[in-house]
């Protein structure tokens, strides 16, 4: 034959989203919050969000040289894990502390376990909760207009959900988000703008984030601290609309500060560490929501929203292995004794 | 809003803009005739002619090999020169028939029916069967097969598959525009078999023309109906038409008998009305040769065991030099390495691409994304049952439903990792159905 054709299985055409794309539009989702966590934190907030993705992407390709592989970075994916982590540092965290997160982030939680995708963990959950334990006192350190406050979601704790934190913070400045917190997580408005970007392009489903939210969301209401408990009905002779009023703007309270919008929109729905079954989707979510209200209301810190995530990533081969779907056309599956 | 489809599937894209206005030119052989033995699924068919024996246009050179299996004709006169393997479109040698064209194309005579109406059930099926007509679709089932459910007064649907949800395929829209009535005429014989059926065809809202042409014709047969279906690949599988038109489901235990459906694609719907009608054997049909590296992309009425070279010289040779030549559709067709291969009854296409747009993609990790899952048409798992595949773990496969994969490769199509996704899980069907009848036959 004089010629030679290129031969290979079908199909013969692809799509054009790329993984490098998703990265990217995960990116431009949350530049939004970005912009406004430095313009709401300082200079000192972009410093830490540049730090921190340099030290992933450098981890990346130093661990990719050591093991004589390919070079990822391309994908993009570590650039998102810097992000989201120096989303997650209060703007007060010293430079080398981000650089060692991300260098976890990367290296232990992502490549060690075969990089892209291979993870059980997300990323930067697993090297933030390594910061929390490791520089405790920095990861917890708080500022506004350079005082060390608490934030809504400690003072919520603190006061046992019996003094409204809503005097010292209105629920539209935690919607605005000029509240202490970390850099990222603190304007809600900006996180939904976010989220809106990444379902308007495809990247993420609501299942996950609305599994997540609302079964939070019913928790709070009728069993948190300033829920609409059946006993404290009968007991307190409280009319009904009151303690309505009062339940729901805890909810909104609770929705609305810490880390939970963040968590549910950019972390709980990581491809790698959650399922990848709709059903199993839906049943994750509900998981982060129930761990995050346990956490939450009677767990010793105020915030529960990585430990949440990351335990129910833990939970992820269980929670496929039970939502296995039917296929097309199949009535029953027969179970036979193995 | 309205219109029918099933849950999954992909939209690529689609490209029938190069052939769709081309009108079907008929090609005469001119060059060696080459016959495979098996066209089709079931035992190959035995030849009942010997080297050097003469023989006619029309006349048949291969008997069925068995009651899944198809005779073959000759297309051409002139005289048997050898019977041997031969390369085929898919890559296998098959043993065939190879016939030297004298070019003079004396023909049989054959026996047309005035009063089809007349005929009987059996006399009907008989001459689909004598005629070597098969599911022309690709698969290749013989259509005799079909048509002989065991309970065919369960048939309530006859769904002639007009999707044509292929990119670039354009042969069956020509059909519909130029041949309309040889459709109408074929299902109508269909019908006859089957006393409480209705026959629907079942074509995507791409064809406008084709479906107000159909419509057209069908609006005085009280047995037949058009049925709009949304642009979506891969909206002609069996199992995802059935779907759309019925809204009934089957899986890959099931025949669509199972269902009251019996599905035929449009060229062996034509057949049928020829074969029944005209007593003529199946022996040529349509095929769309299109892509940027043709000169001419168009629609060509060929006879089967022609070269695909005629094929090419018909549409006025390459453009340049392709880089990947196809046969079928882009989603399932088989890249050929050689052009010098003849043409058989499940031809329906060459794509001639003067580039491989998917040489340059290199596979990276599996994100666990889901893509493939919102494309798989079949509502499977295909990354899981991939890496499954990749791992030879046969039972979790199993238990993942990977048998019922339809290898539409959607889920390859649409994966951001470039994995292989679809071609990792054929790989494994293959492996389990084999270790099946090695255990079956223990």
């Amino acid at each position: 034959m004089s010629e030679l054709f290129h031969v290979s299985s079908a199909p013969h055409v692809r799509a054009k989203t790329s993984t490098q794309n998703v990265m990217l539009w995960v990116i431009i989702a949350m530049l939004p919050t970005a912009c406004f966590g430095i313009w709401n934190f300082g200079f000192r907030a972009l410093l830490l969000i540049v730090a921190t993705v340099l030290s992933c992407v450098a981890s990346e390709t130093v661990y990719n040289l050591i093991a004589k592989k390919k070079n990822t970075i391309g994908d993009l994916s570590a650039v998102v894990t810097g992000m989201i982590l120096a989303l997650n540092f209060p703007v007060t965290l010293p430079i080398w502390e981000a650089v060692i997160g991300g260098i976890v982030a990367i290296i232990v939680v992502k490549m060690l376990f075969g990089g892209l995708g291979q993870n059980f963990m997300n990323p930067a959950l697993g090297a933030r909760c390594f910061l929390l334990i490791a520089f405790t006192s920095d990861m917890s350190n708080f500022v506004t207009d350079a005082y060390s406050t608490a934030t809504p979601l400690a003072e919520l704790k603190a006061t046992n959900g019996i003094i409204a934190p809503w005097n010292k913070y209105q629920l539209t400045d935690m919607f605005i988000g000029t509240t202490p917190g970390t850099i990222g997580e603190t304007s809600v408005l900006f996180l939904l703008i976010g989220a809106a970007i990444l379902v308007a392009a495809k990247v993420i489903s609501l299942r996950i984030p609305l599994a997540y939210l609302g079964s939070f969301a019913v928790l709070m209401f009728f069993f948190g601290k300033r829920g609409m408990t059946i006993p404290e009905i009968a007991a307190t002779g409280v009319d009904f609309g009151t303690l309505f009023t009062q339940a729901s703007t805890y909810t909104l309270a609770q929705l609305m500060c810490g880390g939970i919008m963040f968590g549910a929109f950019f972390m709980a729905t990581d491809y790698a560490t959650t399922p990848i079954t709709k059903k199993g989707q839906i049943l994750f979510g509900i998981c982060c929501g129930v761990l995050t209200f346990l956490f939450r209301t009677i767990g010793g810190t105020p915030e529960g929203v990585s430990y949440a995530i990351i335990l129910s990533n833990l939970m992820v081969p269980l929670i496929e292995k039970i939502t296995v779907p039917r296929a097309f056309g199949v009535v029953k599956v027969k179970k036979e004794g193995k | 809003m309205g219109l029918k489809t099933f849950i999954g599937g992909v939209h690529p894209f689609e490209g029938k803009e190069l052939a769709e206005n081309a009108p079907i030119k008929e090609i005469l052989p001119k060059g060696q005739m080459v016959y495979p033995l098996s066209q089709h699924i079931g035992a190959p068919a035995t030849p009942i002619v010997a080297v050097g024996d003469a023989v006619k246009k029309g006349q048949k050179i291969a008997e069925a090999g068995g009651f899944v299996s198809a005779p073959i004709y000759a297309s051409v006169s002139g005289t048997v020169k050898a019977i041997e393997p031969r390369r085929v479109a898919v890559g296998d040698k098959v043993n065939s028939i190879v016939i030297d064209n004298d070019g003079l194309f004396e023909e049989v005579e054959y026996t047309a029916v005035a009063d089809v109406t007349a005929l009987t059930k059996e006399e009907i099926i008989n001459k689909v069967k004598e005629a070597g007509i098969v599911g022309m679709g690709g698969a290749g089932f013989p259509t005799h097969v079909k048509l002989s459910p065991k309970e065919p007064e369960k048939i309530e649907y006859i769904i002639a598959n007009c999707a044509e949800c292929e990119p670039y395929l354009t042969a069956d829209y020509r059909r519909m525009l130029e041949n309309p009535e040889e459709l109408v005429a074929g299902m109508k014989i269909i019908l006859q078999l089957f006393d409480n059926a209705k026959g629907l065809f079942g074509i995507e809202n791409n064809k406008p023309e084709a479906i107000a042409k159909m419509k057209e014709l069908v609006k005085d047969e009280p047995r037949m109906e058009v049925v709009e279906l949304k642009t979506k690949y891969p909206q002609g599988g069996e199992r995802q038409l059935i779907f759309a038109c019925t809204g009934r489901a089957i899986n890959s235990k099931m025949l669509p008998a199972d269902a009251g459906c019996i599905v035929d694609n449009v060229e062996t719907i034509i057949a049928v009305n020829d074969a029944v009608k005209n007593g003529r054997p199946l022996m040529k049909r349509v095929a769309t040769i299109s892509g940027d590296a043709i000169e001419n992309p168009g629609n060509f009425l060929y006879s089967m065991g022609m070269s695909y070279t005629e094929l090419v010289e018909a549409a006025g040779g390459f453009k340049g030099q392709p880089e990947k030549l196809i046969s079928g559709g882009p989603m399932m067709g088989f890249a050929m390495f050689g052009i010098d291969i003849p043409m058989t009854k499940t031809t329906s296409s060459l794509l001639c691409f003067s580039k491989d747009e998917v040489a340059k993609y290199e596979p990276i990790n599996c994100m666990n994304c889901g893509r493939c899952v919102d494309a798989c048409p079949e509502q499977l798992i295909p990354s899981r049952l991939a890496k499954y595949g990749d791992k030879g773990l046969m039972e979790d496969f199993e238990a993942w439903h990977g048998l019922e994969c339809i290898e539409c490769g959607s889920c390859t199509y649409v994966c951001p990792s470039r994995r292989h996704v679809a071609q990792s899980i054929k790989t494994m069907k293959k492996q389990v159905l084999a270790e099946k009848r090695k255990q079956s036959a223990k």
